[in-house]
């Protein structure tokens, strides 16, 4: 069985106008390089170079937001639906400025995350 | 061009006024094909600044799924400037990822107008496009119209039979 993969416009160059693909992976990660073998370069736009999830795009298993349940490293299982949505973010701000705060909250939202599965223990 | 009923482009600019002096932000969807935004959405800046705002994630499926089940797609997203002019800027434009939307900008740093932009955002490419304001009175593409409980502006008299 497979994972349904929701795809929005902006990333349909990528899979010849499909909205919706599917993809299969024990985890977010496996997924994306799975989807990419037939989708060439979707995952870089998801991916940064480092190896972490874009910060301005929004990834969810079902009901949940990934950078809660690990990222590129939550789990997924067989009939889960994946939604991809690009960050709707902007304003007055400079760029280098919404940089630093981006990464400002990657890291609050690891921590947030390692706390939260260190509770869960 | 972007056509948007005067009512919501009202609703917006309180918004953003009620948000001032942080940024407001939002959508106006509208049936998918019909380039026409009817029902505004007024979103949270989870970014709460007077100088960024960025949908909260959960509040932003819920709102796409909403117009996925209806069969709208997001017509207008918008946002204020609260202390620069109405012009997209390099951030607006390194985020804008919604290709088919008209990104309307309100500019809240005069205290007694607005000023209202809207442009198209595409591959990092700005183009501005004109606003047109539509009274809901004087619609063009309205056929037909409803009165609903108010007392009648005018009265059909012919229907009386006598």
């Amino acid at each position: 069985m497979a994972i349904e993969v929701r795809i929005p416009t902006i990333l349909r160059s990528y899979t010849g106008g499909a909205k919706v693909v599917e993809g299969t992976g024990d985890t977010l990660g496996d997924l994306l390089t799975d989807l990419d073998t037939r989708h060439a370069g979707l995952k870089a736009r998801l991916v940064t170079d480092a190896g972490a999830l874009h910060r301005f795009v929004n990834v969810y298993v079902n009901d949940e937001d990934v950078r809660f349940l690990g990222a590129l490293d939550a789990k997924l299982n067989d009939g889960d639906s994946v939604t991809v949505l690009p960050a709707v973010a902007g304003g007055a701000f400079g760029f280098a400025a919404a940089a630093a705060i981006s990464q400002h909250r990657a890291a609050t939202a690891a921590v947030a995350a390692r706390r939260a599965a260190v509770a869960a223990r | 061009m972007l056509s948007i009923d005067r009512s919501i482009v009202d609703a917006i600019v309180a918004h953003a006024r009620r948000d001032h002096p942080d940024e407001a932000c939002g959508v106006v969807a509208g049936p998918v094909g019909s380039d026409t935004p009817t029902r505004h959405i007024p979103m949270d800046n989870a970014a709460r600044s007077m100088t960024f705002y960025e949908f909260d994630s959960m509040e932003h499926l819920r709102v796409w799924r909403e117009m996925d089940d209806r069969d709208e797609e997001p017509v207008v997203i918008y946002h204020s400037h609260t202390a620069t002019e109405a012009y997209p800027s390099r951030t607006d434009v390194a985020f804008a990822g919604e290709p088919g939307a008209h990104y309307l900008l309100v500019s809240t740093r005069e205290p007694d107008t607005e000023e209202i932009r809207s442009f198209r955002i595409v591959d990092g490419v700005v183009t501005e496009e004109p606003v047109r304001i539509v009274d809901a009175g004087v619609d063009p593409h309205a056929v037909q119209s409803y009165m609903f409980g108010q007392s009648p502006a005018t009265v059909d008299y012919e229907c009386s039979g006598s």
